[in-house]
């Protein structure tokens, strides 16, 4: 039996090379993107990063008490529930699937360093090194949509990386700055590259 | 040089020029064992087809948006691979809203692997 190679061979040009190249390229941009988790919610963002800038006010630079932890715990919270219904919403109004292979990857890429911060977060407290979460929380955080962007769109690893420097900034820095930090990560970043993702990736 | 070289023939010249020679490599391409799948070959059907075998299931909307492209457009396309047998539909409702969505199938993703071998075969066969 021939095949394509020994029958193509002696008279394929360039060109037909270059459009069998140009076919591939296209074939793998196109699963690229298929294969992308598109409900990041940029509204929910902005609303997870207003949360954050108000949970700043109130609790103030970082200390080894209940409350400071209190009001942080209970406004990741606020920030979870928010950024699913927001999800599910994108979802809803793009006529998006949350369930199948994408959103499982995705999932799982972003569920792992979520965990890691939970466990932190209770070895912190019982070691008296409250005042010390911003770096660890900023760090997790980053590292978990870091690893989930990189099965979503463009922006989502970038903000990620934005918030694992800002996590080694806040370990470096004084601990009593780390209210500022978290202003900066949970805050302005959400806000911004909510902004960024509602303009360009439909809300 | 002979007269013949100086003054090529019509005939000569027109199979030498690059669209011709383009044509009939494409033409003895089309032929053979692993002749190129037309149907897929096509621009967005190689795109519909491609997506479907990164996600399993793609709404209308979906396909729409990543190859954007136009409702008729991708009606059309997307028919012609149903009626291949390579892509498969369900049409649900959500709320009142009519959902339609495709999913590759056996038949399609061997049509894929075909088209991806016979390209990669035209690529090495140029180096």
């Amino acid at each position: 039996m021939i095949s394509v190679t020994q029958m193509a061979q002696p008279s394929l040009s360039p060109r037909l090379h270059e459009h069998a190249a140009e076919n591939l390229q296209f074939i793998r941009d196109t699963m690229a993107r298929a294969a992308d988790f598109t409900a990041v919610p940029g509204l929910g963002g902005v609303l997870m990063g207003l949360l954050a800038f108000a949970a700043t006010f109130v609790a103030g630079p970082p200390s080894n008490t209940r409350a400071w932890l209190g009001i942080w715990l209970a406004t990741a919270g606020a920030a979870v529930v928010t950024g699913v219904i927001a999800i599910q919403r994108k979802a809803r109004r793009h006529n998006l699937p949350l369930s199948g292979p994408v959103v499982r990857r995705f999932a799982l890429a972003l569920v792992p360093a979520l965990g890691v911060a939970v466990v932190l977060t209770a070895v912190f407290v019982q070691y008296g090194l409250t005042a010390r979460l911003p770096g660890c929380w900023l760090l997790c955080y980053g590292a978990a949509v870091t690893s989930g962007g990189a099965f979503s769109v463009r922006p989502v690893p970038f903000m990620g990386v934005a918030f694992i420097a800002l996590g080694a900034l806040a370990f470096v820095a004084p601990a009593d700055w780390g209210h500022f930090f978290m202003a900066a990560g949970f805050g302005a970043l959400h806000i911004l590259f909510g902004i960024v993702i509602a303009r360009n990736y439909g809300g | 040089m002979g007269k013949a070289a100086r003054n090529p023939s019509p005939e000569r010249n027109r199979s030498t020029t690059p669209a011709n020679r383009l044509a009939a490599e494409q033409a003895a391409l089309d032929k053979g064992p692993l002749a190129l799948d037309r149907l897929i070959h096509e621009r967005l059907r190689l795109g519909i087809v491609s997506a479907l075998a990164a996600n399993e299931r793609l709404t209308f909307n979906e396909l729409k948006r990543l190859l954007q492209t136009t409702d008729g457009n991708l009606s059309v396309h997307a028919r012609k691979l149903e009626e291949a047998g390579y892509v498969a539909c369900d049409k649900t409702f959500a709320g009142r809203v009519p959902r339609t969505v495709y999913h590759l199938t056996p038949a399609g993703r061997r049509a894929l692997d075909k088209y991806l071998v016979h390209m990669e075969a035209i690529i090495h066969a140029m180096k």
